[in-house]
């Protein structure tokens, strides 16, 4: 009588063999761009489109467009043809380039203000996370900046200073930043009960160094989900304020601002509003994509549940 | 309970007071003075020297802020500095359009967002919960006013179901007043819809992990009461808080939702007063809304108390 394990072993091996495929189905693993692409569907969706409307907006004097001012009062409200893509407004501006060229405000609005209330609301969150006497006032402050609508906010910022494109950055960011604010002093408050920051604090470690070392790292993932979303809510906002006449000044084409002159015709001109309005609506719905697939890729715990 | 109720109220004062200087330094910093603007193209230095001292412009910020409020707390809200009218009276002629809006809006959007929203986390993965979700992303991208002009355009222009534009007061009658408001509530409420729909998905899935869902499974009761009786009234907590939340959304959009549709409410006003730079009117106006935000938001905390007992501040 011999004992031979390897051998059972290996018969055992054999007869299960077959069993084995529908315990472990094979992952197939995905790599490139096409990996991506299965992984992270709305992040690549979205982030395609937003890339192309970019390109768009840059491009605009190469895409077949006239000059978005030019006065043809001749050809008044021309419903879109061969000539005009988009058809023509009631001054006879060519919408298709306007549209186009519109592209460039709200994207630039967007950005902008995405970039600045992530700015301030960094800065101002850190301070409010480390300087515990300011703590107080400042979050009293930026409580008393968030019970006004933020809309409501941008207009009243608006009604004060003259109609520009750098005005409206400046209106939008102001309204969305105390939210940053919030946002990022939540982390910070967080992570201070780290042991590793605790530890760093103990070990003597200056102020600066633990933020650029252990915060910012920590923040900088929410900041840019919550980036995204401000972006699209700033163009948003820009096209509501240029629409009721206190964004972007009516010179210089904006989709609002296409929309607002469309006001008065649209039940008989619809095409004014229709082409400015789908262009708006894809943009935003792009960035609101990209923001959905950041946020689900960067705390996958929320992917499940949102 | 008392004292908490009392204690969130006072609570609310110092945001409160934060909003009035906020808006009282719109005012003192806007350009334009409003002495030249009263004397008139006539008028030599002197005369607006001695309106300004009059007006009480001359005396220091803090002083004129003071005498501000007092006024505020008055419920003197100051002169239109275009109609000469009470601020307060313009804004009670168009409080009623834009009240009845809101509340329909916020009936309707949470009316039909919590279902989609069990309904959502019920059926979570499914081929339903995934379109209702991507419509509630894409009711969030959509602007207001592009929903608004799509649904006249189908419903009032081809269709002829339910008039364009304008307003009818209630008291003319239920049907012609709701009638007018149906398209605008459902453009107005679209991104609030979406936003109510998400978290109620997102915090019922949570809750229909617990034991006592389980609990409640396995002594085989319905599907509908676990749902709507043990499961809503535990995720409650956040979907009470974003509907006080977004209450901001349907003040922002209202003033747009009210321009497309032609209705002379609040919205209406706010234009008018931007377009002529009215800054007495755009101050009463903001200050309005945000009184009425925190008032809601203050609802809101005081409703928690009885969906969750356990929450005490």
């Amino acid at each position: 009588m011999t004992i031979t394990p390897p051998t059972a072993f290996g018969a055992m091996q054999l007869a299960g063999e077959p069993e084995l495929p529908d315990i472990l189905p094979p992952v197939r693993e995905r790599h490139g761009i096409g990996g991506f692409v299965y992984r992270y569907p709305a992040i690549a969706i979205g982030g395609l489109l937003l890339t192309l409307l970019v390109a768009m907006a840059v491009l605009a004097p190469l895409l077949g467009t006239v000059d978005p001012a030019a006065l043809a009062p001749s050809k008044r409200t021309r419903p879109p043809s061969v000539d005009y893509w988009f058809g023509s407004d009631m001054l006879g501006r060519d919408i298709y380039s306007r549209v186009i060229y519109g592209a460039r405000v709200s994207l630039l609005v967007g950005f902008s203000v995405a970039l600045l209330a992530s700015l301030a609301g960094l800065v101002v969150g850190l301070v409010s996370g480390f300087v515990r006497w300011a703590d107080g006032i400042i979050m009293r402050i930026m409580d008393g900046m968030m019970s006004i609508p933020p809309i409501l906010l941008a207009v009243a910022l608006m009604a004060l200073t003259r109609g520009s494109v750098p005005n409206v950055i400046a209106a939008i960011a102001v309204a969305e930043f105390p939210r940053v604010a919030r946002l990022v002093r939540g982390v910070v408050l967080s992570l201070r009960e780290q042991p590793y920051v605790e530890a760093a604090i103990a070990s003597g470690t200056r102020t600066p160094l633990i933020i650029t070392r252990h915060i910012l790292p920590n923040t900088i993932a929410p900041l840019t989900v919550q980036a995204t979303y401000i972006c699209a809510s700033a163009m948003i906002t820009e096209s509501i304020l240029s629409f009721i006449g206190a964004g972007t000044p009516p010179i210089i084409p904006s989709w609002g601002n296409i929309m607002a002159d469309g006001r008065a015709l649209w039940q008989v001109k619809p095409f004014i509003v229709f082409f400015p309005a789908i262009f708006l609506s894809v943009t935003v719905l792009a960035v609101n994509l990209l923001g959905d697939g950041l946020r689900d890729a960067v705390d996958p715990r929320m992917a499940k549940r949102l | 309970m008392l004292g908490f109720i009392l204690r969130r109220i006072v609570s609310t004062i110092p945001v409160m007071g934060f909003v009035a200087l906020f808006v009282f330094s719109l005012l003192y910093i806007a350009p334009g003075d409003p002495a030249v603007v009263i004397a008139g193209d006539q008028a030599t230095p002197q005369d607006v020297e001695r309106i300004r001292v009059s007006l009480g412009l001359d005396r220091p910020f803090l002083e004129r802020f003071g005498e501000w409020s007092w006024r505020i707390l008055h419920a003197d809200l100051g002169t239109s500095m275009f109609t000469g009218l009470p601020v307060t009276k313009m804004i009670a002629q168009r409080l009623e359009p834009t009240l009845s809006l809101m509340l329909i809006t916020l009936v309707l959007s949470i009316a039909i967002a919590v279902p989609i929203g069990v309904v959502a986390a019920w059926k979570a993965g499914s081929w339903l919960d995934r379109s209702l979700m991507g419509f509630a992303v894409f009711g969030f991208s959509v602007p207001v006013f592009v929903v608004g002009y799509l649904l006249a355009y189908v419903f009032a222009l081809e269709l002829d179901w339910l008039p364009v534009q304008g307003y009818t007061p209630l008291g003319d009658g239920l049907w012609p007043w709701l009638e007018n408001l149906i398209l605008p509530a459902i453009a107005l409420g679209c991104v609030y819809i979406a936003l109510i729909a998400r978290i109620t998905r997102a915090s019922m899935l949570e809750v229909l992990q617990q034991d006592y869902i389980r609990t409640a499974r396995a002594k085989g009761l319905a599907q509908r009461p676990i749902l709507f009786v043990h499961a809503l009234k535990n995720a409650a907590v956040p979907i009470v808080t974003v509907i006080g939340i977004g209450v901001a959304l349907l003040i922002g959009g209202a003033v747009v939702t009210e321009s497309v549709f032609a209705i002379p409410g609040l919205g209406r006003l706010t234009i008018d007063a931007i377009l002529r730079r009215d800054y007495p009117v755009i101050q009463g106006i903001v200050l309005l809304f945000s009184f009425v935000y925190v008032l809601v938001n203050l609802l809101v905390d005081l409703v928690y108390t009885t969906l969750d007992p356990r929450i005490r501040y």
